[in-house]
């Protein structure tokens, strides 16, 4: 290697460990208060280490019954969106209509779409028909939010499997179903993971949706009951908030990680920008 | 045989069927309230109110207030702080060694991944007054301030920054990689330093990433509630307030559900207008 490359390499090199300090603060302040037992609001190296934090936490209120009401709310949209999405991208992918094309660029229109916009109306809406402050009311608006993303996701993944491993399918009498759950889905699995995860992930996080339609303390998913630590009068214990962050952050960190390969480093960029 | 089709578009219907009664629906139920004076409490009916909202709206210096943070919000998170350090950090990481990206590329994705109210609460404990971010300047001796009193917007614009970077980052990673090595390498011998190699090469040939990037940049931070509303609840007063914090304040603190959605249909609208541009830069074969 010629100097000029490695000064270069030096630059480049000292340049990232600038930036990535900066973006390192907050999530260090975060690990370490969740281990310091005198944790406040600065980055400090703890004076000693203690899981006190994290005892006091795992309890049923804090963050047992948070966490259960996450993943019912997000496990239940997550399925009723993959179903529903690989259902749909089958006749998108399989037939040729007419009415394919407007139908994929009415979806690729909605993925854009400022949800945050609408959860007034449908705040309003759901008050009308009853749905306010249930389970089931807001599973399916979470489905409905990440569905047109999750159609165009499966339709694009599906595409790549090859037509003709189904002909022989259906030679021997199977019908669009049968192929679709024998043939098609097996064949695209890490296809139907990413789909999943990146549909878990953005509900796991989501805080808005659930903090309008849903009202009731033990329905509240970790993404709103987080704000516990804050609503009550008082000091807040910021070591305890910490730790809650790192308990509650770790399951979508763990699942990036397990497809962030599939789709070239970010699982978002698949079919949304191709460009 | 003419049944055919409506057999094979048997399995669109499930999904036909969320998205027209969870997403179609609130959109036009949404177009309907925005004309009415629907309340919250107080009176039963509602009434058509045609344009008054929107009238109001443009007269309402607490609403002209919220487009403006949203504008400054928009521009300094995603135009120019996720969208020009995305670039940096893609085009620094090409020539870093393998470690310092592994672990930059690392660093700044965890700050993506992470819950939209734990990323708040994390920059809200950086900016605080006994915060990081004071701590440091102190240390250099430099003046520190109370950042979410004084500067609330550009403490959630940064909060912003900090958590988005990471998506123009991959995707400049991925257009950057498309560019043949024979051209980069041409210019240099030619004599073209950095500066001008960026501008007369490497933008041109990513610029319709570039594009993308910045519409989806843009459509995220248009729809931001969660960070800003866990930094600072839009305050003090309202001098974080950017629209979906005053939508909010609108119908629910001030039960004006008519008025409120009135402001989430010009936001829906703005949203719509930036959507189908994105599409034409795409320009996608469906």
């Amino acid at each position: 290697m010629s100097d000029r490359r490695r000064n270069r390499r030096l630059a480049a090199d000292a340049g990232l460990l600038v930036l990535a300090s900066t973006f390192l603060l907050p999530l260090a302040w975060v690990v370490l208060s969740a281990l310091d037992p005198h944790a406040d609001l600065r980055v400090k190296v703890p004076d000693g280490l203690t899981t006190a934090h994290f005892e006091a936490i795992l309890t049923e209120d804090i963050t047992f019954t948070p966490l259960l009401n996450s993943l019912l709310l997000c496990g239940g949209g997550t399925a009723l969106t993959v179903v529903c999405a690989a259902l749909a991208a089958y006749p998108l992918s399989r037939f040729r209509s007419r009415l394919n094309r407007p139908f994929l660029l009415t979806i690729l229109f909605a993925t854009s779409l400022p949800i945050t916009a609408i959860m007034v109306p449908v705040y309003a809406l759901f008050v009308q028909v009853d749905l306010i402050d249930t389970l089931q009311g807001t599973i399916l608006f979470f489905a409905a939010s990440q569905l047109p993303f999750a159609i165009w996701l499966m339709k694009n993944f599906m595409d790549g499997v090859p037509r003709e491993l189904e002909e022989a399918a259906w030679t021997d009498g199977a019908n669009s179903l049968q192929s679709l759950t024998r043939i098609v889905l097996p064949l695209m699995g890490p296809g139907v993971a990413v789909v999943t995860v990146f549909a878990f992930v953005m509900m796991w996080g989501n805080f808005f949706v659930p903090f309008m339609l849903l009202l009731t303390p033990d329905q509240m998913p970790a993404s709103v009951s987080i704000n516990e630590f804050f609503g009550n009068r008082g000091m807040v214990a910021y070591g305890q908030l910490a730790a809650f962050s790192i308990v509650y952050s770790t399951p979508v960190i763990l699942l990036y990680v397990l497809v962030a390969r599939r789709l070239g480093g970010g699982f978002a960029l698949g079919g949304a920008v191709k460009g | 045989m003419s049944l055919r089709p409506l057999t094979r578009a048997l399995p669109l219907t499930p999904a036909l069927v969320l998205l027209l009664l969870f997403l179609a629906g609130p959109i036009a139920y949404c177009a309907w309230i925005a004309f009415t004076d629907l309340q919250l409490t107080g009176q039963a009916e509602s009434s058509f109110v045609g344009f008054e909202n929107f009238r109001t709206a443009f007269r309402d210096e607490e609403f002209l207030n919220a487009v403006w943070l949203t504008l400054v919000f928009t521009v300094l998170s995603s135009l120019i702080g996720q969208n020009t350090l995305g670039l940096a950090l893609a085009s620094l990481m090409r020539r870093a060694s393998k470690p310092v990206r592994t672990l930059t590329g690392g660093i700044v994705i965890t700050a993506w991944v992470l819950p939209e109210v734990v990323a708040g609460f994390l920059l809200y404990a950086f900016f605080r007054r006994e915060g990081t971010l004071n701590a440091i300047l102190d240390l250099l001796r430099l003046p520190s301030q109370n950042w979410l009193f004084t500067l609330p917007i550009l403490a959630v614009s940064f909060a912003n920054v900090w958590r988005g970077t990471a998506f123009s980052m991959l995707v400049y990673s991925a257009a950057l990689n498309e560019i043949p090595k024979e051209i980069t390498e041409a210019a240099e011998v030619d004599g073209a330093g950095g500066l001008r190699r960026l501008w007369h090469i490497t933008l041109p040939m990513i610029r319709r990433s570039i594009g993308t990037n910045l519409m989806l940049n843009t459509l995220q931070t248009l729809s931001v509630f969660g960070l800003i509303w866990v930094m600072t609840r839009g305050g003090p007063g309202d001098r974080s307030q950017t629209l979906p914090l005053f939508m909010y304040e609108q119908a629910f603190q001030n039960s004006m559900i008519g008025y409120g959605t009135a402001v989430a249909l010009l936001l829906l609208l703005v949203g719509s207008l930036f959507s189908v541009v994105y599409m034409r830069l795409l320009r996608t074969e469906v």
